[in-house]
């Protein structure tokens, strides 16, 4: 009988449905649609965000075994990058919606670029020393976090630096009762376009396909020819670009940023990572969209334990499959 | 001619002194048996030669270049095909993807597509499957053919046989004869009635130095010496 259970709710999606059954539940506990809509939206947002804060954590650690705890500094850099852009094109953000995508897009990549540039230094310089070391990068690593947020601290000084939006991503739709805030739904849709760009990468190019080898089994790519160190760099960049589009997100969100914001995230970072499965993009994205999907009903049912839901979460996750939800084969 | 020489090679994983003195030349054509104990140095011996541990600088020449230093990618793109003891075929990726990767290009080549489907008609018929559902013989071929996908000049199988039902092993014997015609093979086997009937050249090896080198057919015979060497009883 519980066979039979288990069988029928693999073949439906086994893991992939726990977003919905979480949902389900919220909506008897919340008792109001209409709450229910926003507290959805709001937690599926912050999981696209969150997704892309920790997808290239995910692969990197996947690929090369490093556990890199500077990731957040990417996230941060990401965010300051961003807001530092909009504010100097402060005045096209009012000038109408051509000139305000404009300044949103150059934003983004402005900090796509910093991710790119501080990713290929990060990796060649930081962790291509430590290579197979776990305690060396931990220390290393975490060293580095802290000069990045001193850095952070000494250009953009340490009072909470305030993110300007473009005028037509401020608001939210009304729909009867429901109210969607337009941001959220935007960081959704970008993050949604981002894991389908991941998808495609990973599962139908000759690069994606060394990736999931290397995941795998990295001596056999070698060994059949591949140079996986310069594989590496690359998923390396992309990670921190990633990171730090997440983190420019992230500032938009906020509205109101500090040093500390990357350190903040970096805790919900490696919880989705480590009950996704390590390696694994699926796995990233189903365990950023329960994060976000459990922090923000929690935050509205039982407001008290909204910070300790996420840990409680992971608990309950790991004792339940050890390796995370998705983890790639090994 | 001789196609790969070692010469005194030692290795040294961490600070075990595995290989102490390892020398012998596999020529060109044909199956060269490298036989040995358990823990005798089978295993190290082929991984310094592709570069998967490092070997004492000088002693590893293949067509006439030292590859002693090179990167593990150099050394395969020279033309060295590995099948390694575990298999190492990546289970998340299918049949076709296991080979597709392997390939130069990323693009088959049909004759040698062809060529695989005949030595290994399982392959054709799981094709899209992922490959962590294959039997452990269905994976050992898919090793094999990966390593064959593009032409190489040596390629080092490690136990091919380690595990797999008699019917298995015969047509993997099989395949080693076809693929043998083109391609110098050096084959780590401790299933010495397979290993027989495959080689031409031989070595063994124990405690991490080589205490014979001779050709199949005279080791084959003196029962005496294999019963010193690998502990066979006549
Ligand atoms: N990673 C390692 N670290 C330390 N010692 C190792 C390592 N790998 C192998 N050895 C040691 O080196 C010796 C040779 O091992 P190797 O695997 O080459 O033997 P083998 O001849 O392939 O044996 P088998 O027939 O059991 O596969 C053994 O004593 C083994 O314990
Ligand atoms: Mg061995």
């Amino acid at each position: 009988m519980m066979n039979r259970v288990s069988e029928t709710l693999g073949r439906l999606g086994g893991v992939n449905l726990l977003p919905l059954a979480l949902a389900a539940v919220a909506f008897v506990l919340i008792g109001a649609p209409s709450s229910w809509v926003t507290l959805t939206v709001a937690g599926l947002s912050m999981g696209m965000m969150v997704f892309l804060m920790a997808s290239g954590l995910s692969l990197v650690f996947g690929l090369m075994d490093v556990l890199n705890f500077g990731h957040s500094a990417f996230v941060s850099f990401g965010a300051f990058v961003a807001a530092t852009v909009l504010a100097a094109l402060s005045t096209w953000l009012d000038g109408g919606w051509m000139l305000a995508s404009a300044a949103l897009a150059l934003a983004l990549l402005a900090a796509i670029a910093f991710g790119l540039a501080a990713g290929l230094f990060f990796e060649t310089v930081i962790i291509r020393p430590v290579y197979r070391d776990h305690l060396r990068q931990i220390l290393i690593t975490m060293g580095a976090l802290i000069v990045s947020e001193q850095i952070i601290l000494a250009v953009w000084g340490g009072t909470p630096v305030s993110v300007p939006r473009p005028s037509f991503l401020e608001g939210a739709w009304i729909i009867g009762d429901v109210s969607m805030e337009i941001y959220r739904l935007f960081a959704m849709g970008l993050g949604a376009v981002v894991f389908v760009g991941l998808m495609v990468l990973l599962n139908r190019t000759r690069i994606g396909l060394l990736i999931r080898a290397g995941v795998e089994n990295r001596e056999m790519v070698e060994a059949l020819g591949f140079k996986i160190n310069r594989l590496f760099i690359g998923v390396f960049m992309l990670g921190s670009a990633l990171a730090a589009l997440g983190g420019a997100m992230w500032a938009g969100y906020e509205t109101l940023i500090t040093p500390a914001l990357g350190g903040e995230m970096m805790i919900v970072v490696f919880i989705v990572v480590i009950i996704g499965g390590l390696g694994s993009i699926e796995g990233t994205l189903l365990g950023a969209i329960i994060v976000g999907l459990t922090a923000n009903y929690i935050g509205y049912l039982a407001p008290k334990l909204a910070l300790a839901s996420n840990m409680i979460l992971m608990m309950a996750i790991l004792m339940w499959r050890p390796s995370g939800l998705r983890p790639a084969v090994k | 001619m001789t196609l790969l020489s070692l010469q005194n090679m030692k290795t040294q994983i961490g600070q075990y002194h595995v290989l102490h003195d390892i020398s012998f030349e596999v020529p060109q054509g044909g199956v060269f048996v490298l036989l040995g104990r358990n823990g005798a140095g089978k295993t190290t011996t082929l991984r310094s030669i592709m570069g998967l541990w490092q070997p004492q600088p000088g002693s590893v020449t293949f067509k006439g270049k030292d590859i002693s230093t090179l990167a593990t990618a150099d050394i395969a793109r020279l033309g060295i095909a590995y099948v390694p003891e575990n298999m190492g075929i990546f289970g998340g990726l299918t049949v076709e993807e296991n080979l597709v990767l392997a390939t130069a290009k990323g693009r088959f080549d049909q004759t040698r597509l062809r060529r695989i489907y005949t030595l290994f008609p399982a392959l054709e018929q799981f094709w899209t499957k992922q490959a962590w559902s294959l039997s452990g013989g269905q994976k050992q071929m898919l090793a094999v053919a990966r390593a064959i996908i593009e032409p190489r000049d040596l390629i080092l199988i490690d136990e091919p046989t380690k595990g797999l039902a008699p019917s298995i092993v015969a047509a993997m014997g099989e395949a080693f004869r076809e693929i043998a015609q083109d391609t110098t093979i050096l084959l780590v086997e401790q299933n010495f009635n397979f290993a027989r009937s495959l080689g031409r050249d031989m070595a063994v090896i124990d405690d991490g130095r080589v205490v014979h080198r001779g050709t199949m057919a005279d080791f084959a015979a003196d029962t005496d010496l294999q019963g010193q060497l690998l502990g066979l009883s006549a």
